[in-house]
């Protein structure tokens, strides 16, 4: 299997990586030789086989609608890199939407 | 029992015998580990933060206790903890620049317990990047080096937790094992390291890798330290609902002396090509003393061993991916200010993120994309329903199955960064636990070129009780964990 550059500048935008002229050639080679190995998984027939996403013989794990402590909103919105008045600040998501602009 | 001049010298066991018979306080072993830390890290660096201030508060703390009568299983012990696990008063940094100088607002559930235990909290330790990688050389600050030999690595990702315990720097150590991120490492360094069941110990507040397969375990000089850990941090925990609600069994009470009418397993698989001839000697005479203790030594197959890597590197990278999406320097965390938001988010991660990590983000958003899913991702997650079956069916005929934890012994710093698929090779052994979830514990079993070789313990799910006394009846025969190495102040 072996990836094109545009195959990795597809997944980098998915990913949401940016990446370097330089970091695109090193991750298409990389990545095509592990996924070359792989591909050793389709030498086994697995048509009849159930998959298993994980271990634990539990499901529809409950607990009682109580209310608990939780931190606060202050310590929380606080962590952000940058705040304004209580909440996390962003760059505008939509061009000429800055200040002052309602939804 | 007399004591050592050297109080780093002692066990947790012994040590909490000598801390409830008053024979030493917190305060005297928690300076003796501080000061070793200042000795040798130096030339280990096994960790990101030393917490010495808290550490002697805590002591001070954990020695009122123990005159109070009230001490519980770690009081007054001085732990290392892997740099993934949430902590209110050091950094959690995950040894990424994503996360530098971040502190946590909560404890995770593992340090919780431990404080409430009264343990004593000496830093955090070095760890690759996110635990991605197997010879911590992926973080952001620097390797941290095998104490038998600094030119090589002490194994990973939980390296720094390894080297911390196997150096004397810590009486024990927590790390996390999601393709073998405690049994490879405590290999690489001569000591006991133990993933329990997926399911036995809670995940909360340990930042994520692979939420299917992570655990979280101890690193110890002995089995039965390692017992006594894994006691202190097991059990239900409503903030995890992976966390199984099973008793804990207090498996330091099930340490036993022989082995007669144990049958242990023996797969052929596990001697596979790429495997190093003084590891294999070394795994034969472990193997002729378990029959010399009473074992019966049984053959069995798991034919599924060999595909067990690359199913791993589709399903931990897959849930990576999902996983680290919510490093988008928005909530918390480090912002790198682009030309708009979109562009913000590719140069938070851009430069946040190392190359291992990138590497994994990659290959798991690749799997899970349009087109790829049922050819990847889905094969995987049936590959791993095979993997689990082999495991139920060793087990129908032996108790445990052993295994070389690694195919070589640590290897040097450098010597495999440059080719991904080559350092991913050294959990191809420790890999197919993670996959069934079963617990594992690696022993020390002998040496090869002077570096440490490890053997590992395989168990049904939630039996960890036997598994534990299978493993001590071993060690305790060998004897190869009284061998410590010469760590020299300087390298």
């Amino acid at each position: 299997m072996s990836l094109t550059r545009e195959d990795v500048i597809h997944v980098a935008s998915l990913a949401r990586l940016g990446m370097s002229e330089d970091d695109l050639t090193m991750f298409q080679e990389q990545l095509s030789s592990i996924l070359g190995h792989i591909e050793a998984l389709n030498e086994l027939d697995t048509d009849a086989i159930p998959p298993t996403a994980q271990v634990v013989p539990l499901e529809n794990v409950l607990r009682a609608d109580e209310i608990h402590d939780s931190l606060s909103q202050e310590t929380v919105i606080g962590m952000a890199p940058e705040t304004r008045d209580g909440f996390i600040a962003v760059s505008a998501v939509m061009a000429g939407n800055d200040e002052g602009a309602s939804a | 029992m007399s004591l050592p001049q050297d109080l780093t010298l002692m066990t947790v066991a012994e040590a909490r015998a000598a801390l409830d018979n008053r024979e030493i306080s917190s305060s005297e072993l928690t300076r003796a580990y501080l000061e070793r830390i200042d000795e040798v890290d130096p030339a280990i660096h096994a960790f990101l933060h030393v917490m010495s201030d808290v550490a002697l508060t805590q002591a001070a703390e954990a020695d009122r206790r123990i005159e109070e009568g009230t001490s519980d299983l770690m009081t007054g012990i001085p732990v290392a903890l892997k740099d993934i696990f949430c902590t209110t008063d050091a950094p959690t940094t995950a040894a990424s620049k994503m996360l530098e100088g971040y502190v946590s607002p909560y404890d995770a559930t593992v340090v919780a317990r431990l404080r409430d235990q009264g343990a004593v909290f000496l830093g955090k330790t070095n760890t690759d990047e996110f635990a991605m990688g197997s010879s911590t050389e992926t973080s952001a600050y620097g390797p941290t080096r095998n104490p038998w030999d600094t030119s090589r690595v002490p194994g990973g990702s939980s390296g720094g937790s390894a080297a911390s315990v196997a150096a004397r720097q810590s009486a024990i150590a927590l790390g996390s094992d999601t393709g073998g991120s405690i049994r490879q490492p405590a290999g690489f360094c001569g000591i006991v390291g133990m993933k329990p069941t997926y399911g036995r110990v809670s995940r909360y507040g340990m930042l994520p890798f692979a939420s299917s397969l992570d655990q979280i375990g101890p690193f110890a000089r002995t089995v039965e330290d390692a017992a006594l850990m894994l006691r202190a941090i097991s059990g239900n925990d409503p903030l995890d609902s992976t966390s199984v609600p099973v008793d804990v069994p207090d498996y330091a009470a099930n340490l036993r002396e022989d082995l007669k009418g144990v049958r242990i397993g023996v797969a052929p698989e596990y001697s596979a090509e790429g495997m190093e001839s003084g590891v294999q000697d070394a795994v034969k005479a472990a193997i002729a003393q378990l029959e010399s203790l009473g074992a019966e030594i049984v053959d069995v197959s798991l034919p599924h061993t060999k595909y067990a890597l690359a199913t791993y590197y589709i399903t931990a990278p897959a849930e990576a991916s999902a996983n680290l999406a919510r490093y988008d320097g928005v909530r918390y965390g480090n912002r790198v200010e682009g030309d708009d938001l979109l562009d913000t988010y590719m140069k938070t991660r851009g430069e946040g993120f190392g190359d291992e990590v990138k590497r994994r983000i990659m290959l798991g958003t690749y799997a899970l994309s349009s087109g790829y899913y049922d050819a990847y991702y889905v094969k995987a997650q049936k590959v791993r329903t095979l993997i689990k079956q082999d495991f139920d069916n060793a087990f129908a005929s032996c108790d445990v199955v052993i295994a070389p934890t690694s195919p070589t012994v640590a290897f040097g710093i450098g010597s495999r960064t440059d080719d991904p698929y080559q350092m991913y090779l050294a959990d191809a052994f420790t890999i197919p636990a993670n996959m069934a979830g079963i617990p594992g514990i690696s022993v020390p079993c002998g040496f090869s070129d002077n570096l440490p070789v490890g053997i590992q313990f395989l168990g049904q799910s939630f039996d960890e009780a036997r598994l534990v006394g299978i493993a001590h009846a071993y060690e305790q025969a060998a004897g190869w964990y009284q061998k410590l190495p010469d760590v020299s102040a300087e390298s």
